[in-house]
C-alpha cells in the first residue's frame, strides 16, 4: 500500500514535469518527448494489475486534462500497460518468465530495448488516433520516429538519473 | 450462469482494459464537437491556476520585448481611434492575455484570461498586434479557450486586399506559419506577396483585418479555384496580448436573416 502512494506520488511528479518543461521544449517546431509515461515502464512487475490499469487510465486522463486532447493520452497509456507483459517478455526473455528482473539493475542494452519498445508503442497509437489519416501515414511515422529518439535519450538519462531507491 | 461469472472473473483484466479503452475513445471523438466536455478542460479551475503560476515566472523573461509591442499597439489603436470618431460604435475591444498556448498539435487551442466575468461570450474573434487569432469557443467564468486558427476544423472567410473576392481560410495542420486559402476564382489577377485580409461577411471578425501574405499559389484538383499558401503576419508560436472584438450588431443582423 506505501508503495502504491509512492507511486503515484513519482507519477504525479512526471505530470508536473510533463507539462511545465516537457511540453514546451517543441524541438524542430513540433517534437515533445512524453517523459510521463516512465510511471507506466517502471511500475513494479509484481502488481495488482487491475489496479496497475486504473492507474494508467487516470495518469493518462491528467496529462489529457492538462493539454486539451481529451482521450487521446489515456487511450495510449491504456494500451502500453496492456501489452506491457508482451514488451516484458520480448525485451528480457526468460528473466520475464522467471520473475527475476529488478529495474534496478538491468543492463543498458536490456534497458534500452525496452524503453525503445515501449515508446514507440505508445507513440504509435498517440500520433495514429491525433492525426486519424492514414493517408498522412508517413507524417505519422516521421512524427513516432523523431519523438521516439527524444523521449528514449531523455528517459535513459532519467533512469540513471533517479534510480528508483533499491529495496 | 456459472460459466458466465467464471469467463468475467478469468477475463476481468481484458473487460477493464476494453472498457476504460472505449471510454476514452468516446471521449477523444465527442471533445473534438466543441461543445461537449465541459469541464475536463484546460480552462477549468486547477489546470487553468497552474498555467497562470508558470505563465507569470515566465513572463519576466519576456517583458522588454512585451513593452516593446505594446507602445507600438498603443500607436496604432490611437490612429484608429482618432479617425473613428464619425462611425457609430460597432466594436468593442477587451484586452486579455494567452496563458496557454499549442501550436504543435493538429487542432490547436489557446486559453485566454478573460471569461464570463468580463462579458466574454462564445464565437468573438480574437486578433493581435499583427493578425488573427482565432475564435472563442468555451467560456468559464474566469477563463475562456480560444480555436487557434491553427485548427484543421477552422474555416474563416478572407478575402484579397483591394478586390472583393472571397475564399476560404483554414490549415492543413503541418506548417504552423502557413495556411491554406482556397476556392478563389480562377480569374482574378493574383500574385506571390499580395496582402490577405479578413472578408466583411463574417459576423465575427470586422472587414480588413491582416492575416498574411500570398507566398505561393496554384489550380487546386477541379481546375476551376486557386489555392494560394499564406504567410502569417503573425508569430503563432510568440502571443502574449490579443485584444477580442465583440460585434454589437451581430444579433440584430442574425435575427433580420432569420
Amino acid at each position: 500500500m506505501n508503495k502504491t502512494i509512492t507511486y503515484i506520488t513519482f507519477g504525479l511528479i512526471l505530470i508536473l514535469f510533463q507539462q511545465l518543461i516537457f511540453n514546451n521544449i517543441n524541438l524542430f517546431g513540433y517534437v515533445n518527448p512524453f517523459i510521463y509515461i516512465l510511471f507506466i515502464i517502471y511500475y513494479p512487475i509484481k502488481n495488482n494489475r487491475i489496479l496497475f490499469i486504473c492507474l494508467s487510465f487516470c495518469i493518462g486522463l491528467t496529462v489529457d486534462i492538462f493539454s486539451d486532447t481529451l482521450g487521446l493520452h489515456s487511450a495510449a497509456c491504456l494500451v502500453l500497460t496492456y501489452l506491457r507483459p508482451v514488451i516484458l517478455k520480448i525485451a528480457f526473455g526468460l528473466a520475464y518468465i522467471h520473475q527475476v528482473i529488478k529495474f534496478q539493475n538491468i543492463d543498458f542494452k536490456n534497458r534500452f530495448v525496452y524503453l525503445t519498445l515501449c515508446t514507440v508503442l505508445h507513440n504509435f497509437i498517440i500520433f495514429s488516433l491525433e492525426i486519424f489519416n492514414f493517408l498522412k501515414f508517413s507524417y505519422i511515422i516521421e512524427k513516432v520516429f523523431l519523438t521516439t529518439l527524444f523521449t528514449v535519450f531523455l528517459s535513459l538519462i532519467f533512469s540513471y538519473l533517479f534510480k528508483p531507491s533499491k529495496r | 450462469m456459472r460459466q458466465i461469472i467464471d469467463f468475467f472473473v478469468r477475463n476481468k483484466n481484458f473487460i477493464l482494459f476494453v472498457f476504460l479503452f472505449s471510454v476514452s475513445l468516446t471521449l477523444l471523438f465527442t471533445s473534438s464537437n466543441f461543445h461537449k466536455s465541459y469541464f475536463l478542460n484546460s480552462t477549468n479551475l486547477i489546470s487553468g491556476n497552474i498555467y497562470e503560476f508558470n505563465k507569470s515566472i515566465k513572463d519576466y523573461f519576456n517583458l522588454g520585448k512585451i513593452n516593446e509591442d505594446l507602445s507600438l499597439e498603443n500607436q496604432s489603436l490611437r490612429e484608429r481611434l482618432y479617425n473613428l470618431t464619425l462611425k457609430n460604435q460597432q466594436y468593442n475591444v477587451f484586452n486579455a492575455r494567452v496563458i496557454k498556448n499549442s501550436y504543435s498539435l493538429t487542432n490547436n487551442y489557446l486559453t485566454i484570461n478573460l471569461g464570463a466575468k468580463d462579458s466574454i461570450k462564445n464565437d468573438m474573434g480574437v486578433v493581435s498586434d499583427k493578425g488573427i487569432i482565432g475564435i472563442t469557443d468555451r467560456v468559464s467564468e474566469n477563463y475562456s479557450r480560444v480555436i487557434s486558427i491553427l485548427n484543421t476544423n477552422l474555416n474563416i472567410n478572407a478575402k484579397l486586399n483591394n478586390t472583393n473576392f472571397f475564399g476560404v481560410l483554414n490549415w492543413n495542420g503541418s506548417n504552423s506559419n502557413i495556411l491554406q486559402l482556397s476556392d478563389l476564382p480562377k480569374q482574378i489577377n493574383i500574385s506571390i506577396g499580395d496582402t490577405i485580409i479578413t472578408g466583411g461577411n463574417s459576423l465575427i471578425f470586422p472587414m480588413g483585418i491582416p492575416i498574411g501574405i500570398v507566398s505561393s499559389y496554384k489550380l487546386d484538383n477541379t481546375q476551376n479555384y486557386i489555392e494560394a499558401q499564406i504567410k502569417l503576419f503573425n508569430d503563432m508560436t510568440n502571443l502574449n496580448y490579443v485584444y477580442i472584438v465583440k460585434n454589437n450588431n451581430k444579433k440584430e443582423i442574425i435575427e433580420l436573416n432569420e
